[in-house]
């Protein structure tokens, strides 16, 4: 029993040290030239773009439960005149980075996952490598650099659209102008409740791209291994984001300590 | 037919095992510059685990294997990348890229490697497909085409950069007998004009045209090694048999 629970924690170790340096290798090499915009450019259109309508629907859907909830709260105390800022300092700091993140993981973590690990098993990537380009810069790096690109981008998305989404809850309810909403939910907001917690997500991105990378170019037994390593992404990635976030949140809170 | 002094390419005692099994066993060749050399052999014997040594794609467990005097597997990336350069690979499945278009595919390495406007670029992958008879199938993606033109059309994309070097994993699988003869027309084509070649091929009637030379692998070593009338006359049986098996 000891002795499996052993060797399992040292696979599940070794895992993540081959994950970590493979994502490690790919920061060096997007530093390294030559460099890919164009591949980065159709990267970031892919998996940025293609992401916003889902997205931008599911910050809307947020704001608006929010908000719900929020007022719920709120009103026992007398407060729903807080239910703007409350709503939005609650979807700047955690709610709009973990949420972008996740779903950005279930589309695109499955999608790198299952593109590369179909390349690796037609050996489209030794093909890559026979006509003499790099293919973990081509097919990886790229696409981790456009995961880190659009993740900050996609969560300014959600938090706008979780703002939109709260006002439209909070107008039904209460008639509140949009002037009104808007002054109120950034009367709180500080810097480091946006900044950091969005930037936070190129972390995310990093996690997404390299995990949807590591385990597509790692692929082995045919198409049920392709299977296996676009599910495998969604899982690992979404795994490793939650508990990278809790030390994400207590950097910031050391690195960015609150000034009121 | 050019031949140079010095071996294009040359594998010195190579061996190679995956996960435990021998696929390669102390396997040494060479072949002169601007020659045809066509590797036979039963399936699973290592002919394409041969070819993916020369190019760098595996490295041998034991031994050398040397392009152009340069020892692939010790080169550094960059340095084995300018080998690539100098060398066009067929792969058994074609191994086109399915995300472009097959013109796309083809103007690939040209759009990598070199400097021209599209336009000389277009026009170059145009005429590599044209030679292997997809001149109309520039616009179509891969899953749009038969096996056997997916093959040509990565036999164009290996010849984009007109390399010194040429390897093909079965280039007329999957092809109908008059395109077959097309392509090994085109192959021997290539090599009168100083290409080297390496094929892997279970085609004996296409092995006899194209190739200089004929080496068999069994259990991952040379068992005979000549002209096509050397192997017909060879004293091992197995080689024998092979040789007639062109029906």
């Amino acid at each position: 029993m000891f002795e499996r629970l052993g060797l399992a924690t040292l696979g599940l170790l070794g895992w993540i040290g081959s994950v970590s340096l493979f994502g490690l290798r790919a920061l060096r090499e997007m530093c390294l030239p030559p460099y890919e915009p164009r591949e980065v450019i159709r990267h970031v259109f892919e998996i940025g773009w293609r992401s916003a309508p889902l997205v931008a629907a599911s910050g809307f859907s947020i704001g608006v439960v929010l908000s719900m909830h929020t007022r719920a709260s709120l009103e026992r105390f007398g407060a729903e005149a807080m239910i703007p800022a409350g709503l939005a300092v609650a979807l700047f700091r955690e709610t709009g980075p973990l949420v972008t993140a996740l779903l950005v993981a279930g589309r695109v973590g499955a999608g790198i996952g299952a593109e590369l690990g179909a390349m690796k098993v037609t050996e489209q990537i030794d093909a890559l490598e026979a006509v003499a380009v790099d293919s973990f810069k081509f097919l990886a790096a790229t696409r981790i650099l456009a995961c880190m690109l659009a993740l900050p981008l996609l969560t300014t998305m959600t938090d706008f659209c979780g703002i939109v989404g709260g006002y439209v809850a909070e107008a039904t309810v209460s008639g509140m102008s949009w002037e009104l909403y808007f002054n109120r939910a950034f009367s709180l907001v500080e810097f480091r409740d946006f900044v950091p917690p969005t930037l936070k997500t190129a972390v995310f991105g990093l996690i997404i791209g390299t995990v949807g990378c590591y385990l597509g170019m790692t692929t082995s037994q045919g198409t049920e291994g392709v299977g296996r390593a676009s599910t495998r992404s969604v899982v690992l990635s979404s795994i490793l984001i939650i508990v990278v976030n809790v030390v994400l949140v207590r950097l910031i809170f050391v690195l960015f300590p609150s000034q009121t | 037919m050019k031949r140079d002094s010095e071996a294009a390419i040359r594998l010195d005692h190579v061996s190679k095992s995956f996960s435990g099994q021998v696929v390669l066993d102390d396997l040494s060749l060479d072949v002169p510059a601007g020659t045809a050399f066509c590797l036979l052999g039963r399936s699973g014997t290592g002919k394409s685990v041969t070819l993916k040594h020369i190019i760098g794609l595996i490295k041998p467990d034991r031994g050398h294997v040397f392009v152009q005097g340069q020892d692939v597997a010790a080169l550094p990336a960059r340095e084995l990348g300018a080998v690539r350069r100098r060398m066009g690979f067929l792969f058994q499945n074609a191994a086109l890229f399915d995300s472009i278009s097959v013109g796309e595919n083809v103007a690939f390495p040209l759009r990598r490697h070199t400097d021209w406007p599209d336009r000389r670029i277009r026009e170059v992958a145009k005429s590599k497909l044209a030679d292997v008879g997809l001149a109309d199938e520039y616009q179509k993606m891969p899953a749009e085409l038969s096996g056997g033109m997916r093959k040509r059309a990565g036999l164009a994309r290996a010849m984009a950069l007109d390399p010194d070097i040429l390897l093909v994993d079965e280039p007329s699988a999957g092809l109908d007998p008059i395109t077959a003869d097309e392509i090994d027309a085109l192959l021997v084509d290539l090599k009168e004009k100083g290409t080297t070649l390496v094929m892997v091929t279970h085609d004996i009637p296409s092995a006899r045209h194209v190739g200089d030379e004929l080496a068999m692998l069994h259990e991952g070593r040379l068992i005979a090694r000549g002209t096509a009338d050397d192997l017909d006359r060879s004293d091992n049986a197995l080689v024998r048999a092979f040789m007639r098996a062109e029906a």
